[in-house]
């Protein structure tokens, strides 16, 4: 499904100010993985959804994406594939526009003159009242007048309106209050299961990274260190990775933010 | 002063309002929903202007209309370029362009600032005779000035609401999230100023051919006007649909050309015009930032008061 080949990628090269930021990763995804993705900040997390996305072009390496080689192929061409998720509940939708013009520009469908139709807005409205937030009466409302956890719940619907290849999720439920979290995360959930989607999830919940999904990667210095998956995933502790992670690095764990329980 | 001369400068101000606010709705799409700034807006006028009087003047009074609109498109496309795909600060792009266009407006005028339609058959001399024996004879230039608004706000009304318009609002509205998804700015961007300019460009057209004469400074200062115009639209009509918000539009525009008007008669100077529309920008931008910033002030003032210098 996705497969990374030795993708490296050096900030600044030459300069003061240089940072290696990937270091020759490697990762192949099946199509229904969905991988939970831990490191201490400053791992490359973001820098390696960054290079799957085409937010930049990595150094070297090669990034095929079902079948394809999209290493440098643009953002926004390689954005139909790929949808992705912030941390930043504002990113991911227009404020000055309606859920339901976010909500058609998402679905895609039609020419670029077509106009929305009756049953898309019907459809539109069924989605939105899968999100239990009574957002399906508000649909000519601006979606600046939501709150942040609605705003997260619009944007995954906008992001797997049409389901895409590859689901790309940044920490999304990082900024949202614990229960909003929670209900985000168990929408999210919900949709990956039913359109079988294959997705990339970062959180800095240890323990969520081990009981979502089937395979978790830990990542430290722009490497991948550990690659968990099958048998040696089953069972395994929040304690055991944070062993495994001092065992391979050398140091303890240090992240502000993360979670241990 | 008696009722049909007040009539005559009330008429003379919704023309030229009308008229202008086709300007005002191309700054509507460019500042409002694309959030540019298009400052090559006061060339772009002059340049429909200065194309459709030429093309009028040639003997082709309604292919002067397209063809100011094509011209404005052109530069319009010019703009988005520069500022897409060149790495140039949109700001610039619009300076550098407006710049441009000045030679490129009076080599269109076949190098001359001025060129007379006295004698020109233009859109309004034709309207003009089939008005004459009907009520509304005298009223060529309202007439087709609010047909043309008319059909610019339908155009817009669909338009923004297609999957391209959409787009081009989300372009303004959160670029964040454009630059992650499938849109891609460089489009919207160039297709929402090509639009936008052919809107400046027919203003300018059907300023001229209602004037009957293009000066290389008809559209000097145009910008402002436009801004002042939609400004003083938004405040009447700010929110709501995107059709109700394009009437806001044309409705600043004539609110300010009522109020110009009505300062000239108060021995208000003409040359006043320009700082007017400065000075209405001016307090339309700043008021609201000044708004948020007085609680700040007044915690100083009394902190400072309080400890006592």
């Amino acid at each position: 499904m996705l497969t990374l080949q030795n993708i490296s990628k050096t900030f600044n090269p030459g300069t003061v100010n240089e940072k290696t930021a990937l270091t020759d990763v490697s990762l192949h995804l099946e199509k229904g993985d969905f991988v939970t993705i831990i490191g201490a900040n400053g791992a490359g997390k973001s820098t390696l959804f960054n290079a799957i996305a085409g937010s930049f072009f990595p150094d070297t390496g090669r990034i095929e994406l079902d079948g394809q080689d999209v290493t440098f192929q643009p953002e926004f061409k390689r954005a139909k594939a790929i949808g992705r998720l912030f941390q930043d509940p504002m990113r991911g939708s227009a404020p000055a526009m309606t859920i339901e013009e976010n909500l058609a520009l998402a679905a895609a469908g039609g020419g670029w003159l077509s106009h929305v139709s009756k049953a898309e807005k019907a459809a539109f409205r069924d989605k939105l009242a899968l999100l239990d937030m009574g957002l399906e009466d508000r649909m000519r409302q601006p979606v600046g007048l939501l709150s942040g956890g609605q705003r997260q719940a619009l944007t995954l619907l906008m992001a797997t309106m049409v389901p895409p290849k590859l689901l790309l999720l940044d920490e999304h439920t990082a900024a949202l209050d614990p229960s909003t979290a929670e209900k985000v995360l168990a929408l999210t959930q919900d949709i990956v299961r039913e359109h079988g989607l294959t997705c990339l999830m970062i959180t800095h919940n240890m323990s969520s990274a081990l009981e979502l999904g089937n395979r978790t990667l830990m990542m430290d210095s722009g490497r991948i260190l550990l690659d968990l998956k099958g048998d040696a995933r089953q069972g395994l502790t929040v304690s055991d990775l944070l062993r495994m992670f001092k065992e391979n690095v050398g140091k303890a764990l240090d992240n502000d933010r993360m979670l241990l329980s | 002063m008696s009722l049909s001369a007040i009539w005559g400068l009330v008429q003379t101000a919704l023309e030229l309002g009308v008229t202008c606010s086709l300007t005002v709705l191309a700054l509507f799409l460019s500042y409002s929903m694309l959030n540019v700034c298009d400052l090559s807006t006061d060339g772009c006028f002059t340049l429909g202007a200065a194309v459709g009087a030429v093309v009028a003047i040639a003997g082709h009074p309604y292919l002067s209309i397209p063809a100011a609109m094509a011209a404005g498109m052109l530069s319009g496309f010019v703009t988005a370029v520069l500022q897409t795909r060149m790495g140039i600060d949109s700001l610039l792009a619009g300076i550098i362009v407006n710049t441009g266009l000045y030679s490129i407006n009076i080599a269109v005028m076949g190098k001359s600032s001025l060129l007379n339609m006295n004698k020109t058959e233009t859109v309004f001399t034709k309207v003009k005779a089939l008005l004459a024996d009907t009520p509304l004879a005298g009223y060529q230039e309202l007439l087709i000035a609010l047909a043309a608004v008319a059909l610019v706000i339908v155009f817009l009304t669909l338009f923004l609401r297609t999957r391209l318009g959409l787009a081009i609002r989300a372009t303004g509205d959160n670029p964040d999230m454009v630059r992650s998804s499938s849109i891609n700015p460089v489009f919207t961007t160039t297709v929402g100023l090509c639009v936008a300019n052919a809107f400046t460009g027919l203003s300018g057209c059907l300023l001229a051919q209602s004037q009957k004469s293009v000066n290389i400074d008809i559209g000097s200062g145009m910008v402002t006007i436009a801004l002042a115009s939609l400004l003083i639209g938004q405040t009447f009509l700010g929110r709501g649909s995107i059709a109700k918000r394009a009437v806001g539009m044309v409705l600043g525009s004539v609110i300010f050309r009522l109020v110009y008007t009505i300062a000239l008669r108060l021995n208000m100077p003409a040359f006043m015009l320009k700082l007017v529309s400065s000075v209405i920008v001016i307090i339309a931008i700043a008021g609201p930032y000044l708004k948020t910033q007085l609680p700040m002030l007044e915690k100083r003032l009394a902190g400072s008061r309080k400890g006592g210098g």
